[in-house]
């Protein structure tokens, strides 16, 4: 019997310190580099969305949820990370669908240019946010490079078992608890920092998007059909990475032999009125608030006129949420003001 | 599969699982599947390297065996007949045959290893020679070495002299002994054992021992430790100062020597604890290969505590063959009558010293490196040999001997001497060798040891410091294992201590082992002779 209980006693040492140790060690992703928290965001919204964006940094910065919802009544999410593989927009796709069906999605094509994963940085910021499910599992197969090991997805202390040299009271504070850093999946950035000159596309070997890529457009496609999604392609207004009209072809070529319908924001910046002076805050990389807000209105009275995508401003319950987030939003808008020494105007 | 894997330590689970799962007598064939596993997860075409081995091997030693059988019986059952001349006459006769039979299993196997390993040297030193009367240099060959090919030839070699001599029976059963050949924990970096050691525990049924099974997983954890948060951290540094052999000189020549002397006595040896952590699970006893080597005094000293394994074997089946041959005998005579009493002993001795550093040399890599390396550490042996009577003057005067201090100095002084012989592993030619030892005294450079020059290696402050404390504490464990097993020690002490000493270290190697994504996870060292 003592024995019994010394071995079990000792077993719930070492799983509950384990646990202790993994929590504290994993990246928290709520100082500097925001964008790792994105993905775990979402499981803790109401999930009744009409919209589902996916892609990567030129979806969750060049659009704001926020702006959807109060000026055209459109509830939607982001399910974006950094430099999300096509993939990886796939399966979180799919994640999303066990939760909910919305009526469109919006996929950003930019990342057709990769056929497999680039950097196993991006790969942890992307798929450690998700939650435990057989997807989850697709996701990390379909995402690993050669040098990572499943097992280190399982336990992630494997990981980042050497992070304790470079933790921070940020580790500590936030081991059980988190604090929103998007809003709806949105990244907000207000600084300026005009696109002065922007570099060509160096000349490629092969134009041709990889078979990988394509296949998962494919799946992807096939799964909006089967659930009655409709699927929306965009190409967010970003001057760079440079986006070759061999890619747009391509493109054009796939949504019109897909019916579907395609916008290419940098072919209509008269239309939505993006400055490149004043609405990017890294030279035309990203969008900044006020290129976000500008793509979200062009968005919203197209998802509003053209998809179909009902105006719910009138459900108070929902409404209700809203009215949190928004506070949460002019907040936050309120203290990048105060720390750039901006004011809206500008 | 590294024992550093995932794939191996899930590898480990289930064979540890099923081994005490399964009836008994299937034990042994469990082992041998696992052995044949891990060898096919290397390369598969390796499988036929280790299979000719074991089957040549083995037929051999069979019907060596089958001789030896037959001469006795013979001799029994014709004892009055013969005579003492007749009975030697037709042991000669017999022994020939038996000769022939080892002879022709030496050559196969000898010869397989020779190709592989020495081939593409072999092509390089004619090339070498071609060049200098311009001829056309000759294509290297396209030649993988087998994983632990001169690990496994070594141990079939021993066996089968072991057989020749009488000293083990022929095993007539092929797969127990393909599992001798092939065990998996021992396959890859030794120690290489011998059949009567290590067929006592091999073959037996294991009931589950919990206490042992305790004490195997203790072992591995430490082999980890050392592998994990020694070895591998300081391997960054080594990497460093070897690969830019025109920037790091002088002092860091110095450094790079302990560095790499404390990697590969971390790496060598931790992989030594896992082999013998994991045959202890099972309940197999693989012998020790090292005894505290740098606690040593002397090189003899040293050789006879580090890798113990491959010196017992030149011993027992090089030196003394060579020094009891009939050639060495007639050396033995010939300089006794030219050179004196004395130095007619010695020198036949020496010459087979050096056919053994020779051997070492070779068999420890196909370069010019390793046999240098051999010869100098035969040159050290054969010069504090013919110092004996200078130390015992020196001894005899100056009353050191028991001192601490002068203890500690014969250490250091050997620890010194160890550092300087294993630069030879360190530089792919003599010349960058002997280039990098003598800058350590041209350079000048000695302020990088100190001002901080050390941190630009690949090693923060903080490598340097978990370092230290790795040092320290595998001191603090050899100087007490002079006093006996430290897990036997631990054993004794409350549980509560014992949990929080062996989880501690588990948590150590966990979190400052040097593995996984962004590392480039190092093989063992000896994975690669």
């Amino acid at each position: 019997m003592r024995r019994a209980m010394k071995i079990i006693l000792s077993a719930l040492i070492v799983l509950g310190s384990l646990f202790l140790l993994q929590r504290l060690l994993m990246p928290k992703y709520v100082d500097g580099v925001i964008e790792g928290a994105f993905i775990a965001e979402y499981y803790r919204d109401v999930k009744d969305h009409d919209v589902i964006f996916v892609g990567d940094c030129e979806v969750y910065e060049n659009f704001s949820p926020a702006v959807l919802w109060q000026e055209y009544g459109i509830n939607s999410y982001i399910r974006g990370s950094a430099e999300q593989y096509i993939w990886q927009s796939y399966y979180l796709l799919e994640d999303t669908l066990r939760y909910e069906t919305p009526k469109a999605v919006v996929f950003n094509i930019q990342s057709l240019q990769f056929s497999e994963s680039q950097r196993e940085a991006y790969n942890r910021m992307t798929l450690e946010g998700m939650e435990w499910s057989p997807v989850k599992v697709k996701a990390i197969l379909a995402s690993m490079k050669p040098e990572e090991r499943f097992l280190d997805y399982v336990f992630p202390i494997l990981r980042y078992h050497s992070r304790w040299s470079e933790l921070t009271a940020s580790d500590a504070a936030y081991m059980f608890k988190t604090k929103p850093v998007s809003f709806n999946g949105y990244y907000m950035r207000v600084d300026v920092r005009a696109a002065e000159s922007v570099p060509e596309g160096k000349p490629l070997a092969d134009y041709s998007f990889g078979d990988n890529a394509w296949k998962y457009l494919d799946m992807m496609v096939e799964l909006c059909e089967e659930k009655g999604i409709a699927l929306i392609l965009i190409k967010a207004p970003s001057l760079y990475p440079y986006w070759y009209p061999q890619w747009e072809e391509q493109v054009e070529a796939y949504a019109a032999e897909k019916n579907l319908p395609y916008i290419n924001f940098l072919d209509i910046q008269e239309e939505t009125g993006i400055d490149y002076t004043t609405d990017t805050y890294d030279g035309g990389l990203h969008m900044n608030l006020s290129g976000a807000e500008k793509l979200s209105r062009y968005m919203g009275r197209y998802l509003l006129d053209e998809a179909g995508i009902p105006n719910r401003s009138g459900e108070a319950e929902l409404a209700g949420r809203w009215e949190k987030k928004l506070a949460a939003y002019e907040a936050e808008k309120r203290a990048q003001y105060e720390y750039y020494g901006m004011t809206e105007e500008d | 599969m590294l024992f550093t894997s995932y794939e191996f330590l899930g590898f480990l689970a289930a064979l540890f699982l099923l081994y005490y799962v399964l009836p008994k007598r299937c034990q042994w064939i469990l082992l041998l599947a696992g052995s044949y596993g891990f060898y096919f997860a290397a390369r598969p075409a390796f499988l036929l390297y280790i299979l000719a081995t074991t089957v040549t091997t083995w037929f051999a030693a069979c019907r060596i065996g089958d001789n030896l059988t037959r001469q006795r019986a013979y001799l029994k059952e014709h004892t009055a007949e013969l005579d003492r001349e007749a009975k030697k006459a037709y042991k000669k006769g017999e022994e020939g045959i038996r000769r022939r039979w080892m002879a022709v299993c030496l050559l196969v196997n000898l010869g397989i290893l020779a190709v592989v390993k020495y081939t593409n040297f072999a092509i390089s030193n004619v090339n070498g020679l071609l060049s200098l009367f311009g001829g056309e240099e000759l294509p290297l060959a396209n030649l993988i070495l087998p994983l632990g090919i001169s690990f496994y030839t070594f141990q079939a070699v021993g066996y089968l002299i072991d057989v020749y001599r009488g000293t083990v029976p022929a095993e007539r059963n092929l797969p127990r002994f393909a599992l001798f050949i092939s065990f998996f924990p021992q396959l890859i970096q030794g120690p290489i054992s011998r059949y009567g050691d290590l067929s006592r525990t091999l073959y037996k049924p294991h009931d589950f021992d919990g206490r042992q099974v305790c004490f195997g997983l203790q072992r591995m954890l430490w082999g980890y430790f050392k592998k994990l948060v020694v070895a591998d951290r300081v391997l960054a540094a080594v990497v460093t100062i070897v690969g830019e052999p025109d920037v790091y000189q002088g002092a860091y020549i110095l450094a790079g020597m302990v560095f790499y002397t404390l990697q590969l006595y971390a790496d060598f040896t931790g992989g030594i604890d896992m082999t013998i952590g994991i045959a202890q699970v099972l309940g197999i006893t693989v012998q020790e290969n090292f005894i505290r080597p740098y606690f040593s005094k002397s090189l003899k000293e040293y050789w006879r505590r580090w890798h113990v394994s491959m010196s017992s074997w030149f011993r027992d089946y090089l030196f003394y063959p060579v020094s009891t041959s009939k050639v060495m005998q007639k050396v033995t005579r010939l300089a006794k009558a030219r050179l004196g009493e004395k130095a007619g002993r010695r020198l036949p001795v020496y010459l087979s010293m050096f056919v053994v550093w020779f051997a070492t040399g070779v068999w420890h890599g196909a370069s010019w490196n390793f046999i240098v390396w051999g010869l100098a550490n035969w040159v050290v042996l054969m010069v504090s040999e013919e110092l004996e009577p200078l130390y015992a003057k020196f001894h005899q005067r100056y009353a050191v001997r028991g001192k601490r201090w002068y203890r500690l100095f014969q250490v250091g002084r050997l620890f010194l001497l160890v550092c300087i012989l294993n630069l030879f592993d360190c530089y792919p030619s003599l010349s960058l060798t002997f280039g990098a030892f003598a800058s350590i005294f041209t350079a000048g450079n000695w302020q990088v040891l100190w001002d901080g020059s050390l941190l630009a290696l690949g090693l923060s402050a903080l490598d340097y410091g978990i370092l230290a404390a790795g040092v320290a504490l595998m001191l603090l464990v050899s100087l007490s294992q002079r006093s006996g097993s430290v897990r036997e020690k631990i054993a004794k002490r409350p549980y509560a201590l014992r949990f929080a000493l062996w989880y501690g270290l588990f948590l150590i190697v966990l979190l400052m082992g040097i593995y996984g994504v962004g590392y480039d996870a190092s093989q063992f060292i000896y994975n690669q002779f």
